[in-house]
C-alpha cells in the first residue's frame, strides 16, 4: 500500500466526493468527510516522511511510463505543500460542523461537502502530479468548486463575487492552457521532468516565450497576485466564513506552489529569470502590492474584508521572495506559504465563531469582544501579531528569512520596505485590537453572547497555538524548507 | 483544396465571433454560438481530429446553446452596454491576440512530420497501440488509457459543474418537485409532437452506438452522454418537464451523475486491488490486452453515466425556474426560447 501513496494523496477525497452524494444526511457527510481529510493529512505525512528518506518517488499513472502516460512525483517541495494543504483543509474541515448549520439550509449542506472534498481533492491534484495537462484538469475541478463554493455564501452579493471570480478565474485557466498547448507543440511532451529535459534545447523561441508569459499570467490571476487580485477581496468577504478559512489557508498557496513549479522546474530558473524581467516584476509587483493592500485593508469596515486585502499583501511577500531567487529568499517564500496558511487559518476560523455567534464580521460587531468572547478575540489578536511578524510568532520567522536574504543580496531598500509593510500590518490589526478591549459593547445590545461554540473554538486554537509553536521550535518547517530551497536553487548559487 | 477550404472556414469563424461580440441582441448571440461550435467542428474535421469535431459538434453546436437559451428564458434577451468597459476589453484582446501571433513564429508547420508532437511521444501510440491496448481508434487508447487519469479528472471537472449549478439552484424560487414548470406543448402542435416521438429512438440508439463504437470510430462517453441528454431534453420540451421527471426524476439523475464517477474511480482502484497501479487494467482479465479492452469499456461507460446524468440535471434546474418568471410580460417566453 506504501508505494500507491501518491496516488493516495488525491484519489481518496477524489472518490470520496462523490460517495457523499450517496451518504446524503449532512451530519454523516462532515464526519466522513473530516475522516478523508484526516486520511490524506496521514498519508501527506508518510510521503514527506518517505521523500526526506529516500528522494523523489515516482508513480505511474495506469501502469504507463512517463512520458506516454502520466506521472504523479513527489520531491520535496511538493511533499511540503501537500502537508500543507491537507493539513489545514483537515483543521477548517474539523471546524465546518457548526458553521455549516448556521449559514446554509439543510439542502446545501450535503452539496457543501461535496464541493469542498472535490477542492481539496482539486488543490492536492494540482501539487502532486508531474504532468502539465493534468494540473489543467484538477486547477477546473478546484476552481469549480470554489466557485460555487463561493456562492454559497448567504449574502446575495456573494454570486457577483463567485461570477467575477470565474470569469477572472477562467481567463487565468485559458491562459495556463494555451500555454501548456504551445509547450506540447513545441517539445511534444507534456510531463514536467521531459519538458525540463527538452525546453533547454530551443533557446528562446518565440512560441516558447509566449508559452512562459501566458503560464506566469494565467497562474498570478489565480494567485492574486497585484494587480491581478480584484476578484479575491469580494471573494473572501462574501463567501461562507468556513469557505473563506479554507480558501486563504490552501487555494492560494496551491497557486503559489504551480508559480514555482513552472519557474523552477519546468522552464529553469536561468531561462525564467533571463528571458522576461521577471526579478524586477516579481520585486516590484510584490512591494507595491504589499503597500496598496496593506494600506487599503486598513480603511475597510468588514473584517473579512481587511484580512482579504491582508491576504493580496502577504502574497506579494511570498512573490517578493521568488523575485530575489536566492536559496535563502525561496525558503523565505515556502516558509510564508506555510505560516501565512497558518495565520490565516486560525485568523477566518476565529471570524467564522464571530460571525456565528453575532451574525457580522463588521468592525462594530468587534466593540467589546474581548469581554463577551475572550478566547475568539484572544485567538484573534494572537493572529494579528503573527500577521505583524513580531517574535515568538511564526510571522517573524518568514520576515526574517525575507530579510535576510534581501540584504545578502543586496537589496537594502526592499529589506526596509519589507520592515514598513509590517509596521502598516500593525495599524489594522491595532483598530481590531482598539475595537475589542478598548471599546464597549454596545448599550443594551445582545447580553447572551456568548464564546464561540467550541467545535469551532478548538480547531481555531490549534492552529493559533501552531502560529506560537513553530514561532518557538522552528526546526520542522525551517529544515524542510530549507531543504526545499536547496534542493530547488542549490544547483546554480 | 484545403488552403481554399481553410480559409472559407477561418473566415467564416472570424465573422461569427466578430458578430457575437457585436450583437445586444442575446437571442442572436446564442444562435451564433451555435453556428461557430458548427464551423469550429467543421475545421477539426479538416484538421483531421475527427473526435474533437465530433465532442464540438455535440456540445458546442448541441447542448450549449440549448442550455443558453434556456438561460436566456430566465434572464432576458437584451444586454445592458458600458462603453467603458468594451474598451478595456477590446485593449486586453488585442494584446493577447498580438502575443498569440507573435507565438507562430517559431511554430512548426501544421502537420509537419518532424514536428516535436510528431515525433516524441506520439511514434508508441500509432505503431504499439494496438499490440497494448488491442483497438483500433489510437485516440481513444491515449484518452482511457495512457492518459486516462485525466479522462478521470474531466469527468469529475463535469459532475463538479452539475454540483455548482444544483448547489445554485436548488430550492430557489421557481423549483417545486411536483410543479408544471416547463408545460408540455399543446396538443394540436401534431407535427412537432409526431417529429419528436419519430427521432427520440433513433438519437437514444445512436448514443448508445456512440458509446459502445467508441474503440473502433470516433465516438465513446463524452459524446455518447451529451447525445443521450438531448434525447430526454427534446422530450422535455415537447411532452414537458413532468413527463420526463417519470422516467428519470431528479433524484435518480443526481445518483447517476455520482454513480459514474463512482464507476470510473472503482475500475481504477481494482487496479490497484489486483497489484498494479492505479487506473491499469491489464490485470482485470487473463492477458493483459484484453484486461485493456474491459477497462476502457465500463470506464466509458462511467463516463457516459455521469455526462448524461449531469447534462440533465442542468437543464432540469434551469426549466424549473422557468415558471414564475413566465408572469413577466416583457421575457422571453420559453416557448420562443425552446
Amino acid at each position: 500500500m506504501l508505494s500507491h501513496l501518491p496516488i493516495l494523496q488525491v484519489i481518496l477525497p477524489l472518490v470520496a466526493a462523490p460517495s457523499c452524494m450517496l451518504i446524503r444526511r449532512s451530519s454523516l457527510v462532515w464526519f466522513f468527510s473530516l475522516l478523508v481529510s484526516a486520511g490524506a493529512l496521514v498519508v501527506s505525512v508518510l510521503l514527506l516522511q518517505q521523500v526526506i528518506d529516500s528522494g523523489p518517488i515516482s508513480y505511474r499513472l495506469g501502469g504507463w511510463e512517463a512520458p506516454w502516460g502520466i506521472e504523479y512525483r513527489i520531491d520535496l517541495l511538493n511533499a511540503w505543500v501537500l502537508l500543507v494543504v491537507t493539513g489545514l483543509g483537515t483543521a477548517v474541515i474539523a471546524a465546518a460542523r457548526q458553521s455549516v448549520q448556521r449559514e446554509m439550509d439543510d439542502l446545501r449542506q450535503t452539496l457543501f461537502y461535496t464541493l469542498y472534498l472535490l477542492c481539496f481533492a482539486g488543490l492536492l491534484g494540482i501539487v502532486a502530479t508531474g504532468d502539465v495537462f493534468n494540473v489543467f484538469v484538477f486547477l477546473e475541478i478546484s476552481s469549480l468548486a470554489t466557485y460555487a463554493l463561493i456562492a454559497l455564501g448567504r449574502d446575495r452579493r456573494s454570486l457577483w463575487a463567485a461570477f467575477q471570480y470565474l470569469i477572472m478565474g477562467t481567463i487565468g485557466a485559458t491562459f495556463i492552457l494555451i500555454g501548456i498547448g504551445f509547450l506540447y507543440m513545441m517539445t511534444g511532451t507534456l510531463n514536467m521532468a521531459d519538458l525540463a529535459l527538452r525546453l533547454p534545447e530551443l533557446g528562446s523561441s518565440s512560441t516558447v516565450l509566449a508559452a512562459f508569459a501566458f503560464i506566469v499570467v494565467g497562474v498570478c490571476l489565480k494567485l492574486a497576485l497585484f494587480p491581478l487580485h480584484m476578484w479575491l477581496p469580494n471573494a473572501y468577504a462574501f463567501a461562507p466564513s468556513i469557505v473563506t478559512a479554507f480558501l486563504a489557508a490552501t487555494a492560494t498557496k496551491v497557486a503559489l506552489y504551480l508559480l514555482v513549479r513552472f519557474i523552477v522546474t519546468v522552464f529553469g530558473i536561468d531561462f525564467s529569470l533571463t528571458s522576461l524581467p521577471l526579478q524586477s516584476l516579481f520585486i516590484g509587483l510584490g512591494l507595491v502590492g504589499v503597500f496598496v493592500a496593506s494600506v487599503v485593508a486598513i480603511y475597510q469596515v468588514d473584517i473579512k474584508r481587511m484580512l482579504a486585502y491582508s491576504s493580496v499583501a502577504q502574497i506579494g511577500y511570498m512573490v517578493v521572495g521568488i523575485g530575489i531567487s536566492s536559496v535563502v529568499a525561496m525558503q523565505a517564500t515556502l516558509l510564508h506559504l506555510f505560516n501565512h496558511a497558518l495565520m490565516k487559518g486560525g485568523l477566518f476560523l476565529a471570524l467564522a465563531g464571530l460571525v456565528y455567534r453575532l451574525g457580522s464580521s463588521r468592525i462594530d460587531a468587534f466593540n467589546g469582544l474581548g469581554r463577551t468572547m475572550p478566547w475568539t478575540m484572544a485567538a484573534i489578536v494572537i493572529g494579528g501579531i503573527s500577521l505583524i511578524g513580531m517574535p515568538l510568532t511564526v510571522g517573524f520567522v518568514s520576515k526574517w528569512y525575507l530579510i535576510t536574504a534581501a540584504i545578502e543580496s543586496d537589496m537594502w531598500l526592499v529589506a526596509l520596505l519589507v520592515v514598513l509593510g509590517s509596521l502598516i500590518a500593525a495599524i489594522y490589526v491595532w483598530r481590531l485590537v482598539e475595537a475589542g478591549y478598548f471599546r464597549q459593547a454596545p448599550a443594551g445590545g445582545d447580553v447572551t453572547v456568548g464564546e464561540a461554540p467550541l467545535s469551532l473554538l478548538v480547531p481555531t486554537w490549534i492552529l493559533i497555538g501552531a502560529n506560537i509553536y513553530f514561532g518557538i521550535d522552528t526546526r520542522l518547517p525551517v529544515e524542510v524548507t530549507g531543504a526545499v530551497a536547496q534542493y530547488l536553487l542549490g544547483g546554480i548559487q | 483544396m484545403d488552403l481554399v477550404l481553410d480559409i472559407v472556414l477561418l473566415s467564416l469563424l472570424l465573422t461569427t465571433a466578430v458578430a457575437i461580440a457585436w450583437t445586444r441582441d442575446l437571442f442572436s448571440a446564442a444562435m451564433l454560438a451555435g453556428i461557430y461550435g458548427l464551423l469550429s467542428a467543421s475545421f477539426f474535421m479538416t484538421m483531421g481530429a475527427v473526435d474533437v469535431a465530433f465532442t464540438e459538434a455535440a456540445v458546442g453546436a448541441g447542448i450549449s446553446p440549448l442550455l443558453i437559451l434556456a438561460t436566456l428564458a430566465l434572464c432576458g434577451r437584451k444586454q445592458r452596454s458600458d462603453r467603458k468597459r468594451a474598451l478595456l476589453a477590446l485593449g486586453l484582446v488585442a494584446t493577447v491576440g498580438a502575443l498569440l501571433v507573435a507565438a507562430t513564429l517559431d511554430m512548426p508547420a501544421f502537420g509537419d512530420p518532424t514536428a516535436p508532437a510528431q515525433t516524441h511521444v506520439a511514434p508508441r501510440y500509432i505503431q504499439d497501440s494496438m499490440a497494448e491496448i488491442g483497438i483500433p481508434n489510437i485516440v481513444t487508447s491515449v484518452l482511457a488509457s495512457y492518459r486516462a487519469y485525466d479522462t478521470l479528472g474531466e469527468v469529475v471537472v463535469i459532475f463538479t459543474a452539475g454540483l455548482g449549478v444544483l448547489s445554485l439552484l436548488l430550492g430557489m424560487r421557481g423549483a417545486r418537485e411536483t410543479g408544471t414548470a416547463l408545460q408540455a406543448i399543446p396538443r394540436q402542435h401534431l407535427v412537432l409532437r409526431m417529429a419528436a416521438k419519430v427521432l427520440i429512438p433513433p438519437i437514444l440508439v445512436y448514443a448508445l452506438y456512440v458509446q459502445f463504437h467508441g474503440e473502433y470510430g470516433p465516438g465513446g462517453g463524452f459524446q455518447a452522454g451529451v447525445i443521450f441528454a438531448v434525447g430526454f431534453i427534446l422530450y422535455a420540451l415537447v411532452f414537458g418537464l413532468d413527463a420526463v421527471r417519470r422516467v428519470a426524476g431528479n433524484g435518480l439523475v443526481q445518483f447517476l451523475a455520482a454513480l459514474g464517477v463512482l464507476i470510473y474511480g472503482s475500475v481504477g482502484l481494482l487496479g490497484m486491488a489486483t497489484g498494479k497501479n492505479f487506473l491499469d487494467y491489464s490485470a482485470l482479465a487473463g492477458d493483459p490486452v484484453s484486461g485493456q479492452h474491459i477497462g476502457i469499456i465500463v470506464i466509458e461507460l462511467g463516463v457516459g453515466i455521469t455526462v448524461a446524468a449531469v447534462m440533465m440535471l442542468v437543464f432540469y434546474l434551469f426549466s424549473e425556474q422557468l415558471q414564475d418568471r413566465n408572469d413577466a410580460p416583457e421575457q422571453l417566453s420559453p416557448g420562443r426560447a425552446g
